[in-house]
């Protein structure tokens, strides 16, 4: 083929494991691996964490994150192999024939040089354009990326300016230039979902007028669907699928692909509401410290005992706040809340343990959530001797019964959480939750930093141990498709208050009002050309822009 | 004992020697401890294998003797500073606000004078005794350690886990011993092994000024200043004090070297 611009052939990536108390040993990160991609072309790779997606995309610069080695196979870039090539030979093409874009843009720029300078910087230190020239294509490529007053832009520092915006300046430094391959290694990963369309869309109109060719990597077959060409499945360092976009999203051959094409797709038929509710919010105004605004403002909710509410909204709106309040962590400004008939003291130190008990709490990131220096056992363990005085036996049965409600079984209780994998994490913050037998529970954004089938495995548990134990769920999320999911009743929060209120079908019914509508278009569907009919036809221009 | 490196296994060998002589002292020593058995400033010979002291005693009992009084000073100067030192920092850290300000600026307060100069001040006004010693070294010296320890429980007392703790409504006490000490230990062992290095300075500092250890008890710091008008004589006595204090600084550090790089890489568990 005389157009194929990457070729990469039975790639091997190894790199050596240093797991806690084993002696350290050789891992195969990526076994057999071939692709080949054309000169213009998008190729999706996609997979879960630790699927080596972000490792083959950097084998395509011949670079290996510590500690990797690329041990097997041929990384053919314009017909030339470069695994194993001079370092000489791969700075002269790193930044020239090939670039990358991050994850994370805000690690990725210097803080204390203005953007432009970051931009053109690569294209100048290869000589393939002139100071001038350079500029101007910068200017040219801001204003392709749709990014605000693009003649000045560059004259910002990093820090005045968003992080969807400093996404797309980041893709403008990898097509300054005018590469012939372009990394994109989870550009919207980071950003909320408003803004990720928006810089899905940039990224897109910039690839179609560029003619640059690109390894897009993402975990999210949606997002993927609306850019790529092909998409390459991946698991464990192996290739699962490869096919066309419609192939993969409308008939996928693999059992994998097919759970990945049908993620978030739990039926969850919401509930009426009872007479009296388990918590009442009522007017809650809150802001921190001697901040002059308030983060909460007005705040009216309601959950009923067994239910689910869901709280919605971007960074930012002031969901994770009301999180706090209802804990007692931030005592609000004003409004009150009544829980279980009796109102709730603001402060924590003023709350009954048995008040205490009743409200437990699941964090978003459940590696900070638990104490890496205490067993599973005794994290588990804890509250059961703290709230119910059990010790010895009794302690360690009632341990291993949640074990075994979440799933997890024999085995796990004398292991310490640096020994779990993510989802497993989460599942013992669940436990420890339910040990206290609480009637509510708030999850804080619990799902967002799991793999899609993991999240999916741990919002199936949540619904099953509502239906088991009856207790309630305040569900704080950006994701609709998990509020579909999951929640009976909800509350889209748009800049600390309450833009919408009612019932599951009631607020995910037209018609909208702008910002419900924003938020709701904004999830990427599974379905190709879902990016362009969202984009014709919205309202509302996201925050980010 | 695997993966250790040898840097620190030789330095472990060689505190360990130190710590197993001064233990075994009255059963080790050649001679009683100041008993006079010969010529003053003899040489070195079979009978006195690091020779004389400037009254005729035996050189190598006055330094293992030494080393005993010296340790074991050391050692319980440090035990006290890092009791006292840790349990403030942490209660700093966790309550914060004004009781976090009050005794941080106190804190700073103390450690803008000069230890060695606070140190012969309140010694000199006080009966020099081995409890006086070790308290006031100890207390100097929990300065440091509160400041470190105060800035590592401040980091882990923001942690979602200590967070759920509170939440749970555990007390205080909870807090500080079950969920920050144990993952503030790692920078807190590594501290302990310069500081205890620290000590040993200070207290042969004291000694060498006549404020430390008293005669006829012999302590390296002493016998540095007993014999050090011999050096004018080309007599190597007062130097043979200094070599064991800088091969013991040097092995204790190649220990804590080790162990400050392994828990570092951990970092209480996260990050590993």
């Amino acid at each position: 083929m005389a157009d194929t611009l990457l070729d990469i052939r039975n790639l091997r990536i190894e790199a050596t494991v240093y797991a806690p108390g084993e002696k350290p040993r050789n891992a195969v990160i990526v076994d057999d691996v071939s692709l080949s991609l054309e000169r213009g072309k998008v190729m999706g790779l996609i997979g879960e964490s630790g699927a080596g997606k972000s490792t083959i995309g950097l084998a395509a610069l011949s670079y290996g994150r510590g500690g990797i080695r690329l041990t097997g196979g041929e990384v053919l870039l314009n017909g030339r192999q470069i695994r194993g090539a001079s370092s000489a030979t791969l700075r002269s093409l790193r930044g020239k024939e090939v670039t990358y874009v991050a994850q994370s843009a805000a690690a990725a720029f210097n803080p204390a040089k203005k953007l432009m300078e970051q931009v053109i910087e690569a294209t100048l230190h290869h000589g393939v354009l002139s100071q001038a020239e350079a500029e101007a294509r910068a200017v040219e490529l801001f204003r392709t990326l749709s990014l605000p007053d693009p003649e000045n832009f560059g004259k910002r520092y990093p820090h005045q300016v968003s992080g969807g915006q400093l996404q797309r300046a980041m893709t403008a430094m990898a097509l300054c230039p005018k590469p012939d391959l372009v990394i994109f290694d989870e550009p919207t990963t980071a950003l909320d979902v408003t803004t990720q369309i928006d810089v899905l869309a940039a990224i897109k109109t910039a690839i179609a007028e560029t003619g640059v060719a690109a390894l897009y990597i993402t975990h999210d077959l949606a997002v993927v669907a609306q850019v790529s060409d092909e998409i390459m499945v991946l698991r464990s360092g192996k290739m699962v699928e490869h096919g066309s976009v419609q192939q993969i999203i409308e008939a996928p051959r693999e059992d994998y692909t097919r759970a990945l094409v049908s993620v978030r797709q739990i039926d969850h038929a919401e509930k009426a509401p009872a007479a009296e509710p388990l918590l009442r919010a009522e007017n809650v105004t809150a802001r921190y410290g001697a901040m002059s605004k308030d983060v909460l403002s007005n705040v009216s909710v309601e959950l009923y005992a067994g239910q689910t509410l869901a709280l919605v909204g971007e960074s930012g709106s002031g969901k994770s706040t009301m999180a706090r309040v209802i804990t007692g962590l931030l005592p609000p400004r004003a409004g009150e809340i009544t829980f279980d008939g009796k109102p709730l003291p603001r402060a924590l130190k003023d709350r009954s343990r048995d008040e205490l008990r009743e409200l437990q709490m699941i964090y978003q990131m459940a590696d900070v959530a638990m104490n890496p220096r205490q067993t599973v056992a005794t994290i588990i363990g804890r509250p059961l001797e703290f709230y119910f005085g059990l010790r010895g036996r009794a302690r360690d049965e009632r341990v291993q019964e949640l074990l075994d409600a979440i799933e997890l079984g024999q085995g796990f209780a004398d292991r310490y959480p640096a020994e779990l994998s993510g989802g497993q994490k989460q599942r013992v913050c669940i436990a420890r939750a339910l040990a206290a037998k609480p009637k509510m529970i708030i999850c804080d954004e619990v799902t967002s930093a799991l793999d899609p089938l993991v999240a999916d495995g741990i919002l199936k548990l949540l619904l099953d141990l509502q239906a088991r134990e009856g207790v309630a769920y305040l569900f704080i999320t950006h994701d609709i498709a998990t509020v579909r999911a999951i929640a009976d009743s909800i509350a889209v929060m748009y800049q600390g208050r309450v833009q919408r209120y009612g019932t599951k079908t009631e607020v995910l019914a037209p018609p909208f009002d702008d910002y419900t509508d924003l938020l709701l278009s904004s999830v990427p569907e599974m379905e190709i050309g879902w990016l362009e009919r969202v984009l014709s036809s919205r309202k509302m221009a996201s925050a980010g822009n | 004992m695997r993966g250790i490196p040898f840097s620190a296994l030789l330095g472990m060998t060689v505190t360990a020697l130190f710590f197993l002589a001064a233990l075994l002292a009255p059963w080790i020593a050649p001679y009683g401890m100041a008993e006079i058995v010969g010529d003053v400033w003899e040489p070195a010979s079979a009978d006195f294998w690091l020779g004389t002291d400037n009254l005729g005693r035996d050189l190598l009992t006055r330094m293992i003797y030494g080393g005993q009084t010296t340790i074991f000073v050391a050692s319980m100067a440090t035990a006290v500073s890092f009791c006292l030192g840790s349990i403030l920092g942490f209660t700093a850290a966790v309550y914060g606000g004004l009781t976090d300000q009050v005794m941080s600026r106190v804190n700073d307060l103390v450690m803008s004078i000069p230890t060695l100069i606070f140190a012969l001040v309140v010694l000199s006004v006080m009966p020099v005794t081995l409890p006086v010693l070790i308290l006031v070294m100890g207390l100097l010296d929990s300065t440091r350690v509160f400041r470190l320890s105060r800035a590592v429980a401040v980091d882990i007392n923001v942690m979602d886990y200590v967070e759920a703790a509170r939440l749970r409504g555990e007390g205080q006490r909870w807090v500080i011993f079950r969920e920050i000490l144990p993952n503030a230990l790692s920078p807190l062992v590594a501290e302990l092994g310069l500081r205890f290095i620290f000590a040993i300075l200070f207290i042969s500092t004291l000694s060498f000024l006549g404020l430390g250890i008293q005669p006829p008890e012999a302590d390296w710091g002493g016998i540095v200043k007993e014999n050090r008008e011999g050096i004018v004589y080309g007599i190597p006595a007062a130097l043979i004090p200094a070599v064991a204090i800088v091969t013991l600084s040097i092995s204790v550090n190649l220990v804590a070297d080790w162990a400050l790089n392994r828990t570092t890489s951990l970092k209480g568990g996260r990050g590993g």
